[in-house]
């Protein structure tokens, strides 16, 4: 059992972290160090300049422009990106189809696509949830009908997240709606977004952000080429991207660069008589975070070193289940941390100079107008990607046999 | 990176484990309650015969040599079994006041003995106003001649009824609460002027209220370094109860769960409820998550940087308690009354649990100085 890195690994992060410095352009950095997600052109701009030095899928095979690394180094590189705090690669891409295609892929899938979604050439969507298969996803019912060399695609998507930036969707269809099981009968296909009768609508969340849309398909024709693996065995597809994240949705590294963030802004903030952080209810109220958040890097850590291992000397690891239900509630108690220290002036929403009519700046400071906006948005967390809830179940069934 | 255990510290978990298995039944262990010490002198010397009570010291010293990870093994063998033996006063803490504070001579005197299971030690620390601060100490040392007259009462001393060398803590200069000025002295249990009135802790086991009435003991009972000494022992401590509460915590969850699958109301398993599903589900968390602090504490145990110790043990005391209460409290709501009972191992645990978490400072304690001490992540 040894903890530490080796210096070979300390010699990385070093590396990783001079050429982060070098090269995330000051815009971007500025944007994302005020807690704002990157715009399109910021997140585009920066996977490129990762998939050029060889940064953008290391995970992947390296024949597919992936990187013959350990998973702790794997892991350095994305704990170095997240503390930053830069882009990370666009997760739809590099985490979710890039394995997919590997996996259940055609060879002239993988030319065509592997490279273009490295690079982000191509921006993704993901096309699962329904608004009548939500945490039951296998009961979806966007139809896909064959039709010679092509499928017809009618029905709807939604919490379609940046289906707004998306030039393709990956989409899970049913394609025989007579399977004996739910599961039996859905297929993996990738669908253009230009292609006539898609239509995008834009659902605006509650801190007033446009992140998620529904997606409607009329008649919308996709070419059997685009099938990912077997008709009819697309949960197949579904079911391994779901299992592949895994140490990615603690965000153990973004976590710890938002509390050392926090810290900074509470001493410099009023409160009263002393600044925030002085005030002890509030700092250990902090540090109960942190310590927890202490915890879930280690559990991350111990997840890391099973993923080291030879596929086949791998076990079920039930550390891996605590990663999202502790990760997602540890990131929801900083945006509630941020709400506290930002006291009244929080209650200030950003200046939205187009809905105002007029540009001027925010009465409060950035991290203040968006410190609601955050707790609110990062409420989604527990849901998304397998609620809280349904991570239970899971545990409940594959770990404690219930 | 590497959380695996070595083919040597394996053998060491399997042959505790069977020993556990053979000699620490829930019903032996009701017996060794009921004994005149409260605890087993046969499982003592069992103990002694695996390698265990010499395990942290050095083979110079007739030790072996072992680490914290060895420490962190056999504790959370202990944890599971709910053993009642003096190991964390006699080898984790008496050991650890002989390994950082003691001569060669001293420890060439006693550390055999304690490998044999000859020797037994306690910490006499606790005083009725110290609470948990470590520096609070009004017990005193006064120089006499060569040696030093010790005087004042230590309360929960845990297992200093039957112990055989007391580690006193008594202040030889300044203010009862300065962190200065603390000396660390090697008092035999039977020293003229030392009164002990033994008593049981909540969970069973046994400790003393110890007066110590000008009690003499010359100039090489006094162990090296003072309050430093103290916290880097207690710091080794809380990272071998951190490893005991893993196993409570670990048999507890497990004498859980085969319970939802067995127990039927309603005409089915209550393991079929998805309320006590989740609730399962979420002791598993805090297993998983109190585990990863268990190693944390190991592999900080022996770090240099006194600072970057402390504060990675407060956390680890923090995080292990905070769970091992869910933990505990879930193992008796979901068993129902029948872990209400003392017949039945599931109440024990929480108890263990409880002593644990309220042994070398508490939830509170340890987020206060921790927060003080500027929180977990420092600035990059």
């Amino acid at each position: 059992m040894e903890l530490r890195f080796t210096d070979e690994e300390r010699a990385f992060r070093e590396e990783v972290r001079t050429w982060i410095d070098a090269n995330l352009p000051a815009e971007t950095r500025e944007r994302m160090a005020s807690g704002r997600t990157p715009t399109k052109a910021m997140q585009v701009d920066w996977q490129k300049r990762l998939y050029a030095k060889g940064w953008a899928v290391p995970h992947w095979p390296v024949e597919w422009g992936g990187q013959p690394w350990s998973a702790i180094k794997r892991f350095i590189l994305s704990e170095e990106i997240q503390s930053t705090p830069a882009p990370t690669p666009l997760g739809f891409n590099a985490n979710m189809l890039g394995p997919v295609l590997i996996a259940f892929g055609t060879d002239e899938q993988k030319k065509h696509f592997l490279p273009k979604i490295a690079n982000l050439d191509l921006w993704f969507c993901q096309g699962f949830s329904e608004p009548g298969a939500g945490s039951d996803l296998a009961s979806l019912k966007c139809a896909a009908k064959r039709d010679g060399d092509h499928y017809i695609v009618n029905g709807q998507k939604t919490w379609t997240t940046l289906a707004q930036h998306a030039d393709w969707i990956f989409l899970l269809v049913r394609t025989d709606p007579g399977a004996a099981k739910q599961q039996e009968g859905i297929s993996f296909l990738l669908v253009d977004m230009t292609t006539p009768g898609i239509t995008v609508r834009p659902i605006i969340t509650i801190d007033g952000a446009h992140e998620v849309n529904e997606v409607f398909f009329d008649d919308v024709k996709v070419p059997v080429a685009n099938l990912v693996g077997t008709e009819n065995r697309g949960w197949d597809c579904a079911k391994f991207l779901l299992s592949n994240e895994r140490t990615g949705q603690a965000r153990v590294g973004a976590s710890k660069e938002r509390i050392r963030r926090l810290k900074l802004i509470a001493k410099q903030t009023p409160g009263g008589a002393k600044p925030v952080m002085e005030d002890p209810r509030f700092r250990s109220r902090l540090t109960d975070v942190e310590v927890q958040l202490k915890a879930l890097e280690m559990t991350t850590l111990r997840v890391l070193a099973d993923e080291n291992r030879a596929l086949s000397q791998r076990k079920p690891n039930p550390a891996s289940s605590v990663l999202k239900i502790r990760g997602t509630e540890l990131q929801q108690a900083i945006s509630e941390l941020y709400v506290m220290a930002a006291g009244p002036y929080g209650l200030a929403a950003p200046h939205d100079p187009e809905a105002d009519g007029r540009n001027e700046p925010d009465v409060a400071a950035d991290w203040q107008t968006l410190a609601q906006a955050t707790y609110f948005n990062w409420r989604k967390q527990s849901i998304y990607g397998g609620s809280t809830e349904i991570q239970k179940n899971i545990m409940a069934k594959a770990f404690l046999g219930l | 990176m590497d959380f695996d255990l070595s083919d040597d510290q394996r053998l060491l978990q399997d042959s505790l484990a069977k020993l556990l298995k053979d000699k620490y039944g829930f019903e032996q262990r009701k017996a060794y309650l009921k004994s005149e010490t409260g605890w087993s002198r046969e499982v003592w010397a069992a103990f002694a015969e695996l390698g265990l009570l010499g395990m942290p010291f050095a083979e110079d010293d007739g030790g072996l040599g072992y680490g914290a990870v060895e420490t962190m093994i056999v504790m959370e063998q202990m944890g599971r079994a709910l053993t009642l033996e003096p190991f964390v006063s006699t080898v984790v803490l008496g050991g650890g006041f002989l390994r950082h504070g003691a001569t060669p001579e001293q420890r060439s005197a006693l550390v055999p003995m304690i490998a044999e299971g000859k020797l037994l030690m306690a910490f006499a620390h606790t005083e009725q106003q110290s609470r948990f601060d470590l520096h609070d100490v009004a017990t005193t040392a006064k120089k006499d001649g060569d040696g030093w007259v010790i005087e004042g009462r230590k309360g929960v001393v845990v297992h200093g009824d039957t112990a055989d060398q007391l580690v006193v803590t008594a202040r030889i200069s300044g203010g009862r609460r300065d962190r200065d000025g603390i000396g660390v002295f090697l008092v035999p249990a039977n020293a003229t002027g030392v009164t002990r009135r033994g008593f049981r802790t909540s969970d069973g086991q046994r400790a003393a209220d110890i007066s110590f009435d000008a009690v003499k003991v010359d100039a090489a009972a006094e162990l090296q370094g003072g309050l430093a000494l103290v916290e880097r022992v207690a710091d080794e401590t809380i990272a071998a109860l951190g490893a005991e509460a893993i196993g409570c915590m670990e048999a507890a969850k497990d004498l859980t769960i085969d319970y939802l699958k067995t127990r039927k109301q309603f005409g089915r398993p209550i393991g079929s409820f998805q309320s006590l599903q989740h609730r399962a589900a979420e002791m598993m968390v805090c297993l998983e998550q109190a585990r990863s602090m268990a190693m944390l504490a190991a592999m900080m145990a022996s770090e240099r940087n006194d600072d970057e110790r402390r504060r990675n043990m407060r956390a680890v005391k923090v995080e292990i308690g905070r769970n091992a209460r869910f933990v505990g409290q879930q193992t008796i709501q979901m068993h129902g009354g029948i872990a209400m009972t003392m017949e039945y191992a599931g109440g024990h645990y929480l108890k263990r649990l409880t002593v644990i978490e309220n042994m070398f400072g508490d939830m509170d304690h340890h987020l206060a100085a921790l927060s003080d001490e500027g929180g977990v992540f420092v600035a990059a």
